[in-house]
């Protein structure tokens, strides 16, 4: 990418996202067959997913609930009348020769996302959200491992047919930082409805970014390419960071951006061309004669929007101003998703920025290392609260807290039950610090004498021995206190 | 209306039928006829009756989030002109560039 800053900003990026919501229902979208994960290929399919003749199609009715409260929470219109239509393609991951999708009528139209990056808040159109059924798994068999360059493909149907949810964006978005906060705003709202497990990395969410460029000023588009496969809201950036540096030489060099399908690579961190884009034409849709309109009674509609959970939006805001929480501070809780703890353990006791921080460093931190959800971590909300007391108090210091922490979530005790059983106690008495103070003092005799001289910084050896001596359980402020006492007085202790 | 020999073609490529000349001039007569025979639903007046896409007069048959018995897996495959460890075997996917 050899683009010149210069002749780079004379662009501007015009990105749109459609991003795939696998529904967490029981069942798939059109038969009774099971969405489980795992389990012997084809194994979980039927008459309907495999799309023999003469079976028929019936709609799941807590896909369509799914599909309403998604729109709902995006604002949108909910359609009086929504039709399926078939999008017919020749292409083996689904077995009929077409899927079933919504097209000229689809089931929330119009809505917003409003999404906030280091430039401010910004609000992304919403087009559509539509219902359609998920594809087969295919397995290419040949030496490449890879769609190119194999010799024949393994279908299994076990996914075909399971709910998916269309979100699809306006080309509202100008740069990566804001496709990654939008899908990841978008992921936090499909989260608080509890409709899917959303998954970047496992495919239960799924983002595609149709990219192109223009000239800053000018309202018409360029010819985009459709990028997919990327499994993380970083490899999300990434690509269209790279996208925007290819087109812009291309550009450049007054050479055409070819409308296309292109896929991203993480690895080598570059897209390649997957296919030429077929035209919407090429689809064909026409309306599934085997299933009937789909006719949300207003009433319907009004009543799952009145049950719909409180929003990441309105939480992040609420968390803010109840408790008084920084906004990041308030953001990163919503996002790991540990809002609820937080409230509980606050509702326990517990002082909510430090338990906000405990959270969002510690526990979330704890889950990481272990590759585990935050959602999950073993904590009641009342030994939280106890944690933060203890720190508050002088009784634990930051660093033993830690440790008491992960004994806590190791299952070992609340935190007091924990600290007392391993002895984990700061010690804040004067008179059990000041043997070894006096020692820190007589070994280190050359660093005290620095301090005395004027060198502040070399009381951070006395603190350091203190510390060591007892084993990192020494309240370090009442340290430094006594030291300083010491090398102020004539009492130096020898 | 009437079709050109590339409509013919390319409907042709999309149904991956290969059709040699004559069969095209042959359908582009024939599938011109029958657009022509369907165009004659446009002769009335429909400009008051909303488009849809069935005749019959229903809507909303859902289904409760129930799962039922699938297929056992040595059946689903039965039927496959080819399958492999439980999966159907298809030919390569992607055409070489």
């Amino acid at each position: 990418m050899t683009a010149l800053p210069e002749q780079a900003s004379r662009y501007e990026a015009v990105i749109g996202l459609e991003v795939h919501v696998e529904l967490n229902t029981r069942t798939k979208m059109f038969c009774g067959c099971a969405t489980d994960f795992g389990g012997q290929p084809n194994s979980r399919t039927c008459p309907v997913c495999l799309g023999q003749p003469g079976s028929l199609p019936v709609v799941n009715r807590r896909a369509v609930e799914s599909a309403i409260r998604l729109g709902l929470a995006l604002g949108c219109d909910i359609a009086p009348v929504s039709q399926f239509h078939r999008k017919n393609y020749f292409y083996p991951d689904m077995p009929k020769n077409y899927q079933i999708s919504q097209y000229d009528v689809p089931i929330c139209l119009r809505g917003s996302l409003t999404i906030t990056t280091a430039a401010g808040e910004h609000r992304v159109g919403i087009t559509r959200v539509h219902m359609e059924e998920d594809t087969g798994k295919s397995l290419h068999v040949g030496t490449s491992g890879r769609i190119h360059g194999a010799d024949y493909s393994l279908v299994d149907y076990n996914r075909a047919g399971i709910p998916l949810l269309e979100v699809v964006s306006e080309p509202d978005i100008r740069s990566a930082a804001q496709a990654q906060s939008y899908l990841s705003e978008l992921r936090a709202v499909v989260l608080a409805l509890g409709i899917s497990d959303a998954k970047l990395e496992e495919g239960s969410m799924r983002c595609d970014a149709n990219i192109s460029l223009r000239p800053v000023g000018h309202t018409v588009f360029g010819t985009r390419a459709e990028v997919k496969n990327m499994n993380s809201i970083r490899s999300l950036g990434r690509a269209i960071d790279y996208e925007i540096a290819r087109q812009t030489d291309l550009l450049i060099a007054g050479e055409p951006v070819v409308q296309e399908t292109r896929h991203w690579n993480e690895d080598a961190g570059t897209t390649s061309t997957l296919r030429v884009k077929e035209t919407t034409e090429d689809y064909r849709y026409f309306p599934d004669p085997d299933l009937i309109p789909i006719t949300p009674a207003a009433a319907q509609v009004d009543a799952l929007r009145a049950a719909l959970p409180e929003l990441p939006a309105a939480q992040r805001a609420r968390l803010a101003q109840d408790h008084g929480l920084p906004r990041e501070q308030a953001a990163t809780l919503v996002a790991v998703g540990l809002a609820p703890l937080f409230e509980r353990a606050v509702a326990a006791g517990a002082a909510p920025v430090d338990a906000a921080n405990w959270l969002n460093n510690e526990v979330v931190g704890w889950a990481n290392e272990r590759g585990a959800d935050p959602t999950g971590v073993p904590l009641a909300p009342g030994d939280l609260a106890e944690l933060t007391a203890c720190v508050a108090d002088g009784t634990l210091s930051k660093k033993l807290a830690r440790e008491v922490l992960d004994a806590v979530l190791a299952g070992e005790g609340s935190p007091r039950a924990v600290a007392a059983e391993r002895g984990l106690v700061q010690i804040s008495d004067t008179g059990a610090l000041t043997a070894a103070v006096d020692a820190a003092l007589r070994e280190h005799a050359d660093a005290a004498q620095r301090v005395r001289d004027g060198n502040d910084k070399a009381i951070g050896a006395l603190v350091g021995a203190v510390m060591k001596a007892t084993r990192g359980k020494a309240n370090p402020a009442l340290v430094n206190q006594l030291l300083r006492e010491r090398l102020s007085g004539v009492d130096d202790g020898r | 209306m009437s079709l050109s020999t590339d409509d013919v073609r390319h409907v042709a490529r999309l149904a991956r039928l290969a059709l040699g000349d004559d069969e095209i001039v042959a359908l582009q007569a024939q599938l011109s006829d029958i657009l022509a025979y369907a165009e004659k639903v446009g002769e009335v007046a429909t400009g008051d009756v909303p488009p849809t896409g069935h005749a019959y007069p229903l809507a909303d048959v859902l289904r409760d989030d129930e799962p039922r018995p699938s297929l056992p897996p040595d059946a689903a495959v039965a039927t496959a002109p080819q399958a492999e460890d439980g999966r159907f075997r298809v030919p390569r996917i992607v055409d070489e560039a």
